[in-house]
């Protein structure tokens, strides 16, 4: 038996080191607030999903696609859960181009629930020069495809502050403590009170990160619920049958004159 | 070898038999003697059969759904995470199994090296395993291509001009395999066929390897020669059919944390933004488990020179039989090289480490001296001291030790406490 544990805290540790290896070089400290998907039981919160995609309807739309979404996916479990109706007006209200028809036009309609995010610009060179060359990253995997994931992103859209003395900014680019390089070209964006939310809920600027943050990483893993649960369950099993199979092998190796 | 006079009770199992053995291969893998005193750093070779079919079979679902295109790659991965039903846990299995497949592997060649597996009559299965692990590394090198992300473009683009250090024929190698003057959809597409076929190579391999170690059957902690069958083996079911299904259930419980609870954990966040040929990005890391030969890739200050180093950093493990001049195996009973053993465990780690940080100031100076130690282990330290080291005598039989009289002084210690 001692072995066995042994053997195990081995694995443990190297696998320890492994994730330790892998995030080194992490320097500044990342603002982080309580959120509601970490941990083995984590899940999103609704409220906070569904504030969330109003901010980002509201105040990120304009510029930040999220194209691995379909209006489908905010009705769909796991997710902010708006009813089959609120997902499909809140589909209604962008205008897709389809086609062509009978006659051989292309025409515009509004989207269904199938439909993909509407994009808000045509390409990629169409975004860069509408923001001073910057182009706005697609948000749908953000969360995954930054290191410090949810606390960073959260941490940048809260992180902007006056430049040290003796720095010189170009017009157009911002001072921002937690942005790579501390220079971002996206201004501020989340002022107190900029989207009223039906729930009464207050505004700030760190409320408005958190709900923003938290539909993001929700659009980046948009199973996360399903999968902590399955998770859970499935290691439960594990460990059953573990002990059963471990009983098993004592009986069995105990008709020799061995130890296992 | 067990003697293959088996014979099947039914008719038709014996009429069939007559006509291909497969009845006796399975009562021989069913007889087969197994030293009794095998410790758990032997449930590996188990526990990497389950890693190679389950990579085997999610990688065929994935393949369904997986489009190999420079513009499509990308989202058909977010399609097999959003759309695919349990795409995200098919892929996440495949893609932290290949994690969990190098930890098992790499446990499985220092168990080797720690009780001297390698060395004669195990030289073959030792080579092919050498050859399954490089095939391995390719294989894994190109599956991180597929998702098509920055480091995989990045990383291939690296590894790939690794060849442009051939003299005269460099540029033609490497334009040669990415089909074109840059990484590109040919790269991605022959990247796909490859890492399709290569796993079934391995298959084949790991048959031969199973094939060349029921030869002179397995060594064991103590490392004499057994007679088999005898009171020293045991049948290898049910007994070791059990142990190695414990072992494997252990390492799944830490290989289902992984994947349900820190999927990305061992991956590089910069993978989730799409392939950019215009933008590098600030650290070009492979995958962990390649970041020793990284680092001793980079310890090298000329190009063509790292590049052999690398190669020659495998290639030393292959003729490592004929390098470990000693005749005694396990390192039990061999105390200098028993603690060498761990600094070359150290050694790998610090290169590993290394590999991750910038080749620059102290880390570059730290990698250099653990290349120079890596080689000096298997080219200057083991010849001479297989002729030197003053070993410790070996038991008889396992029997003897179990049973105290044992001239190992840890084994009776152990054998008190339990």
């Amino acid at each position: 038996m001692k072995n066995i544990i042994k053997l195990f805290f081995l694995i443990f540790l190297s696998s320890v080191f492994l994730t330790k290896a892998h995030s080194a070089g992490e320097k500044i400290e990342l603002l982080t607030t309580d959120w509601s998907f970490k941990g083995f039981f984590g899940k999103f919160d609704r409220g906070s999903l569904q504030r969330g995609y109003q901010v980002y309807n509201e105040v990120c739309a304009s510029c930040h696609s999220m194209k691995y979404l379909s209006y489908r996916n905010l009705a769909e479990e796991g997710g902010p859960e708006f009813t089959e109706e609120q997902a499909k007006a809140i589909a209604s209200n962008f205008e897709v181009k389809d086609g062509p028809n009978s006659d051989g036009e292309m025409f515009t309609r509004p989207a269904k629930l199938s439909d993909k995010f509407v994009l808000p610009y045509a390409n990629v060179e169409e975004a860069k020069v509408s923001n001073g060359g910057a182009y706005p990253p697609d948000m749908s995997v953000l969360v995954k495809a930054r290191s410090g994931g949810a606390d960073y992103i959260y941490s940048v859209l809260l992180g902007y502050e006056d430049p040290p003395e003796g720095m010189m900014l170009d017009d157009g680019v911002y001072y921002n403590k937690y942005m790579y390089g501390n220079k971002i070209k996206m201004p501020k964006q989340l002022y107190e009170d900029l989207v009223t939310y039906n729930d009464g809920t207050a505004a700030t600027p760190e409320q408005m990160a958190k709900d923003v943050v938290t539909f993001m990483a929700w659009s980046a893993e948009p199973h996360l619920e399903a999968r902590h649960k399955i998770g859970f369950r499935a290691i439960i099993y594990l460990f059953i049958i573990t002990l059963l199979v471990y009983f098993s092998m004592k009986k069995i190796w105990s008709r020799i004159e061995s130890e296992v | 070898m067990s003697d293959h006079n088996y014979v099947p009770s039914s008719k038709l199992g014996k009429w069939f038999n007559d006509r291909l053995p497969l009845l006796t291969l399975a009562d021989h893998l069913k007889e087969y003697p197994t030293p009794k005193n095998l410790n758990y750093w032997w449930t590996f070779g188990g526990i990497l059969t389950f890693c190679l079919i389950t990579q085997i079979i999610t990688g065929i679902v994935l393949g369904m759904h997986y489009v190999a295109h420079a513009d499509l790659a990308f989202d058909s991965v977010e399609h097999i995470m959003r759309d695919v039903n349990y795409g995200w846990l098919i892929r996440y299995v495949h893609a932290n199994g290949a994690s969990m497949f190098f930890l098992a592997v790499y446990i499985h060649i220092f168990r080797s090296l720690y009780y001297g597996s390698y060395k004669a009559p195990r030289e073959v299965i030792w080579i092919i395993g050498m050859i399954i692990y490089l095939l391995m590394m390719m294989t894994a090198f190109m599956g991180y291509v597929l998702p098509w992300g920055q480091m995989s473009f990045w990383g291939a683009t690296v590894i790939t001009n690794l060849f442009s250090a051939v003299p005269f024929f460099g540029e033609g190698i490497t334009n040669w395999l990415w089909g074109g003057y840059a990484v590109d959809n040919p790269t991605l597409t022959r990247f796909f066929s490859l890492h399709y076929l290569l796993p079934f190579l391995i298959v084949g391999l790991v048959v031969l390897h199973i094939w060349a170690l029921h030869v002179p059957g397995n060594n064991n902690p103590i490392g004499i020669d057994l007679k088999k069958p005898s009171k020293d083996t045991v049948p290898f079911h049910p007994y070791i059919v059990i142990k190695d299904m414990f072992a494997l259930l252990l390492f799944l419980i830490v290989f289902a944390f992984f994947v349900f609870y820190s999927p990305n954990i061992l991956g590089h966040s910069d993978n989730y933004i799409e392939a950019n040929p215009l933008v590098t990005p600030a650290h070009i890391v492979p995958e962990w488990y390649l970041l020793p030969f990284y680092a001793i890739l980079r310890s090298v200050p000329d190009k063509l020179l790292g590049v052999v180093a690398m190669f020659a950093s495998i290639f030393i493990l292959v003729i490592l039989p004929w390098l470990d001049t000693s005749k005694i195996r396990s390192a039990i009973f061999r105390p200098i090289y028993k603690q060498l053993y761990w600094i070359l465990v150290l050694d790998v780690l610090v290169l590993g480490y290394m590999g991750a940080m910038p080749a620059e100031g102290t880390y570059l100076l730290i990698a250099r001296v653990a290349t120079a130690y890596y080689f000096i282990h298997f080219l200057v330290i083991l010849p001479l001291l297989g002729k030197r080291e003053k070993t410790l005598t070996v038991p008889l039989s396992i029997t003897e030790p179990v049973l105290g009289g044992s001239p190992n002084p840890q084994m009776v210690k152990k054998k008190e406490i339990d």
